[in-house]
């Protein structure tokens, strides 16, 4: 039942973005293209999003994730501005983010090759990023449990 | 602008705002059904990870949203048309890019843009700020031909 859901909520995301126009690239470069003929869709598909799941969590009560006595920024780091930053730079290049370069994966070969090269990249970050600092860290947990002298 | 244009721009915006209901709708179900946040990288992310645990609601997800696009490219194949200019090694490596740092991120524009946004998480509003800015400063320096001599003029162009 579980991954029936997940299913169906995969559907009813790609019929969304596809409303929304957001599997040609040419919609998003021009929302991102200010100085030009500028097309505003893309935040009007994010105001719809934030709409109906930002009044549904409201609704359900699952306002934060976390404590609202921490600092509402507190999470922000490096790593997550240059992820940002990077993201940002290969979404103005190509004109596709994830959601709608893996709906557009069967509707030809350049989204294809474009969806292909972005596994690509999540892959690419996860081995020489994350593995690389989760065994740094297991390290070093490694160490602290160690009595000091043995 | 004629009416006609006025009646074709109040269209594009219903189904925008349309469109963004039912990625939203779309959230809602899977949290509620899941547990899960509906964050593309993410999902895609954990199922490419070597010891992962929960990868079927994942690729059940996946498979979803890729066969629901599968039919609507062949029902509308104009939805998916790739109209823009630009070398496809440029789209390529736009692509790399754009999972490297949306991984890196922890975050794409449905994890950080709409159910960051949603839970009113600061990270994820700070994301979004930046990769919608870092996006249309990269759109307008290839707009000027910044990056085009890079990819190679001899780059085949993207002529649908």
């Amino acid at each position: 039942m579980k991954h029936l859901i997940a299913f169906g909520s995969g559907v009813v995301f790609a019929m969304g973005l596809v409303l929304g126009g957001m599997t040609r690239p040419a919609k998003i470069l021009a929302f991102l293209d200010v100085t030009g003929h500028w097309d505003p869709g893309l935040a009007l598909v994010m105001a719809g999003a934030l709409i109906v799941h930002g009044g549904a969590i409201r609704l359900l009560g699952r306002q934060r994730s976390v404590s609202l006595r921490e600092p509402m920024f507190a999470g922000v780091d490096a790593r997550l501005i240059a992820g940002a930053g990077v993201f940002g730079m290969g979404w103005g290049l190509c004109g596709y983010c994830p959601g709608p370069a893996l709906t557009s994966l069967c509707a030809g070969s350049v989204p294809a090759v474009v969806a292909s090269c972005m596994v690509m990249g999540i892959g690419l970050h996860d081995t020489l990023v994350d593995v690389p600092q989760r065994r740094r860290e297991k390290r070093r947990v490694e160490r602290a449990s160690t009595p000091a002298g043995a | 602008m004629s009416l006609m244009e006025n009646m074709v721009a109040f269209e594009d915006v219903w189904k925008s705002l349309a469109g963004g209901g039912l990625i939203g709708l779309s959230a809602t179900v899977l949290l509620l059904g899941t547990g899960r946040v509906a964050g593309i990288t993410g999902i895609l992310g954990g199922l490419l990870r070597v010891p992962s645990g929960d990868t079927a609601w994942r690729a059940a997800f996946l498979a979803g949203l890729a066969s629901a696009g599968a039919v609507m490219a062949w029902w509308v194949p104009a939805a998916f048309e790739v109209t823009v200019d630009r070398p496809v090694a440029l789209l390529m490596v736009g692509g790399s890019l754009a999972g490297f740092g949306a991984r890196l991120g922890s975050g794409c524009t449905s994890g950080h843009g709409v159910c960051g946004i949603s839970r009113l998480s600061g990270r994820s509003m700070v994301a979004t700020c930046v990769f919608v800015a870092t996006g249309m400063v990269t759109v307008y320096l290839t707009n000027l031909g910044a990056f085009v001599g890079l990819a190679g003029h001899a780059a085949q162009g993207v002529h649908p």
